[in-house]
């Protein structure tokens, strides 16, 4: 088997990327989806560390289950908040919605 | 029966209050409860008389008392208030309360209930009479000064708001006194009085410790108050008793309008007849003599144990003095009611001169004898007054001129004539008057004056005999005078020919009263005197030796003859060749002599300068200095520096130093607020950033570190 410092790797990779994206994209649906890699990084994170630390665990199966069912839950509420703020604001671009500035 | 003694001032007063709060719009309501009121005091007032002449001289030694607890004062002592009923009571009660009756009665018509022109201020005229009928009941059965002393003072309250009853009159005469100028001036002089018998009293509460008249009277304080002594600047060293007593007869003095304090009682005819009739013949001038009667065993007490009797020389001087006097002014006057207010001083002087040379009974008798008549003259001379007023009207009206154009004076004798026809029982009643008042047997006062001169003339006190005998000429000269004027001859005025017979509710009353004017006397028959019997029977409880004298039938013939003297005197000046109109008093061929007496010897002219003119700019004085030019400024000084003292404190130090500093406060933290609002961008992004440096951060220091 390959080492698992090359799948950690990637994870890392994967969220940097989403990183980055979630802060210096303009568009709120962009950031959604920077949310969205960096949590799937965090999958393949945990599932690297279950098949390579202890494969006989569930629970490295049943976490990733779990972070996934989030993401998914995260991501429609999300989309749904970005539909409502374009309903009111007429945009999606969040350098637009500073109403909290101080 | 004397049970019910203390409600017979309860009632009239429960009638005042009654119209006063409630029945005042009704006028027939509020007469129907005054009159009420003083009809049932008189019933129960004669059934307790008539109980005590029948106890007769029982009582005299057993007076009824009744007294209550009221204040208390210290650990063991009370004032107490009650009430007390004996002889001098029982007659006091029987006079007042018929006499009250009646006028109240009179009252009716002479307001001219139920007529066109009858007073706007009907119902409060009858309010006040009630009180003022309450307060004389009150005195005469109080039991201690301080209860009388209260009824006196409602009775001189009343006299102010009756007299000065028509308060918006105006006279086109500035000289002329007004009805509220008279009311006051009432007020003031019985004040003066009030004021020294006030002293009195306090004085003789602080010697004897108590003021009811059963605790005074013991032997023992009566020795006492004669014994001890005090050293006065002017009089010397005199007993406490003479004290006192000249002090309270200060107050009998103003209240009865004794010289010098008489001038209020002339004046006093701007009120209504009604009220002169009450005020100034029946009740509240007797209150004065009454007072001494029932101090009397005080006045009497120096010459008992003392030897001493300085109090009772002032008061018969001062009544004999004031006599003759007030007779001879009456002498002078034009006006119908001042001609009997005169007398009336002159009458009250014989009651004085008869306590002060020991003459109680005959100076109780001559009261209740005076009461009758004179109220009778005085509602007989009101009656002529309204029918002259009906008549001027009629003649204004017969002549078809609207309006008064000219004052015309009602009471003017001079304006009257020829009444007796026009006036019939007006003029019949009023003979009786005159009758009893000049002393002409059978009627009454010659009785009662009579037992005075006897009295005076038995003891040898020559001086009072003659001062009294000269004015008993002058009085029946100006009664002759009186009713020659104004009901014989031809009238000398319209007004007086149209003058109309008064109404029932007035002729009523006068001959009521006529009654006991004329019969009256007979209670004093000279060697059977029943009232001699009853009231000496007091007397002589209190110490007061009572002598029957022999009766003087020389003396009562000299008497007799000083009357119809005087009556035929009058009738030769006046009666003989009746005066026409426009024809001038013949008296004034007296000259000076008589303009001395018509101004009434100028004694108001001399209290107005001596004693009114420098109270007035006294005054005027103290309200400068109060108001204008030292105290205010004073007081306004000081609260100037005050908010010159504000002011600078909050320039100096509250504005700069306090309000600085918080506002200093305020504006850092807006400052620094201000600087760190920076990091509040409203972006997300931004917010991320520094979530993930700070993590950053925090892997960096946990990794390494």
């Amino acid at each position: 088997m390959i080492s698992m410092y090359w799948y950690l790797l990637v994870a890392a990779a994967l969220f940097s990327i989403g990183f980055y994206g979630a802060m210096a994209r303009k568009n709120a649906i962009a950031i959604l989806m920077g949310i969205e890699l960096m949590l799937n990084a965090v999958n393949l994170n945990l599932i690297t560390f279950w098949r390579y630390v202890k494969p006989s665990n569930p629970a490295g199966q049943i976490f990733a289950v779990f972070v996934l069912t989030v993401a998914a839950a995260e991501a429609a509420v999300g989309l749904a908040i970005v539909i409502a703020i374009y309903r009111t604001r007429d945009t999606v671009n969040v350098e637009d919605l500073n109403l909290l500035k101080g | 029966m004397f049970q019910l003694a203390w409600l017979v001032p309860i009632f009239p007063l429960l009638a005042f209050a009654l119209v006063v709060l409630w029945a005042n719009p009704n006028k027939k309501l509020s007469h129907s409860l005054v009159i009420g009121g003083v009809a049932i005091s008189w019933v129960l007032s004669w059934w307790i008389a008539i109980a005590s002449f029948l106890k007769g001289s029982a009582l005299a030694e057993e007076p009824y008392h009744l007294m209550v607890n009221w204040i208390p004062i210290g650990e063991n002592n009370v004032i107490k208030m009650g009430v007390a009923v004996d002889p001098v009571t029982a007659v006091m009660l029987f006079m007042v309360s018929f006499v009250l009756l009646m006028i109240f009665i009179y009252s009716v018509g002479y307001m001219n209930y139920g007529t066109p022109e009858v007073d706007p201020r009907y119902s409060r005229f009858f309010a006040y009479i009630s009180l003022f009928g309450a307060g004389m009941l009150g005195l005469v059965v109080a039991d201690n000064l301080i209860m009388l002393f209260i009824f006196w003072e409602i009775m001189g309250l009343c006299s102010y708001l009756l007299i000065g009853f028509w308060f918006e009159k105006k006279y086109p005469d500035p000289k002329r006194i007004t009805p509220k100028q008279a009311g006051l001036k009432a007020f003031l002089t019985t004040r003066i009085g009030d004021v020294i018998m006030y002293s009195g009293m306090m004085l003789l509460f602080a010697r004897t410790r108590s003021l009811t008249f059963s605790d005074i009277f013991t032997e023992h304080n009566l020795k006492m108050l004669a014994s001890t002594t005090v050293t006065l600047p002017i009089l010397g060293t005199v007993p406490w008793a003479t004290v006192i007593a000249m002090l309270i007869f200060g107050g009998a003095v103003g209240k009865s309008a004794q010289f010098p304090l008489h001038v209020w009682l002339p004046d006093a005819m701007e009120g209504p007849t009604p009220v002169s009739a009450l005020i100034h013949a029946a009740t509240m001038v007797s209150a004065g003599v009454y007072l001494i009667i029932r101090m009397y065993p005080l006045f009497h007490s120096a010459q008992v144990f003392a030897g001493a009797g300085q109090q009772l020389w002032l008061v018969a001087s001062i009544g004999a003095f004031t006599a003759l006097f007030a007779a001879s002014i009456a002498v002078a006057q034009d006006d119908i009611k001042r001609v009997l207010a005169y007398s009336t001083i002159s009458q009250l002087g014989y009651m004085f001169a008869a306590l002060g040379i020991g003459a109680y009974v005959a100076a109780v008798f001559h009261l209740i004898i005076h009461a009758f008549f004179k109220s009778l003259l005085f509602l007989g001379s009101g009656s002529v007054i309204h029918g002259m007023e009906h008549g001027h009207h009629h003649a204004l009206h017969a002549h078809g001129e609207h309006g008064h154009e000219e004052f015309f004076d009602a009471n003017d004798m001079m304006n009257m004539g020829g009444l007796k026809d026009k006036m019939p029982i007006t003029f019949w009643t009023f003979l009786m008057g005159t009758l009893a008042l000049a002393g002409v047997f059978p009627w009454a006062g010659f009785f009662s004056k009579d037992e005075i001169l006897g009295d005076a003339f038995a003891h040898g006190h020559w001086w009072v005999y003659g001062t009294l005998a000269l004015a008993a000429f002058l009085t029946a000269f100006y009664m002759g005078r009186e009713i020659f004027l104004t009901f014989f001859g031809d009238p000398r005025t319209e007004a007086a020919q149209h003058a109309p017979e008064s109404p029932k509710s007035m002729t009523w009353p006068l001959i009521g009263l006529a009654f006991f004017a004329t019969l009256g006397g007979f209670a004093g028959f000279p060697g059977h005197s029943w009232i001699g019997g009853f009231i000496g029977a007091n007397a002589e409880r209190i110490g007061l030796e009572i002598e029957h004298l022999p009766v003087n039938i020389a003396l009562l013939a000299l008497s007799l003859t000083i009357a119809l003297l005087g009556l035929f005197v009058a009738w030769l000046i006046y009666g003989r060749k009746p005066l026409r109109a426009g024809q001038v008093d013949p008296l004034t061929a007296m000259g000076p002599v008589y303009t001395v007496l018509k101004n009434k010897y100028y004694v108001d002219e001399f209290y107005q300068i001596v004693i009114i003119r420098p109270t007035v700019w006294l005054s005027k004085f103290l309200y400068g200095f109060d108001d204008r030019w030292f105290i205010d400024p004073i007081v306004d000084g000081v609260g100037a520096f005050g908010r010159w003292l504000a002011d600078g404190l909050r320039r100096f130090f509250d504005e700069p130093i306090v309000d600085g500093a918080v506002n200093g406060t305020a504006w850092l933290s807006v400052r620094f607020g201000g600087v760190l609002r920076v990091i509040q961008t409203g972006e997300v992004q931004n917010y991320l950033l520094v979530i993930g440096l700070t993590i950053l951060m925090l892997l960096g220091f946990y990794l390494y570190l």
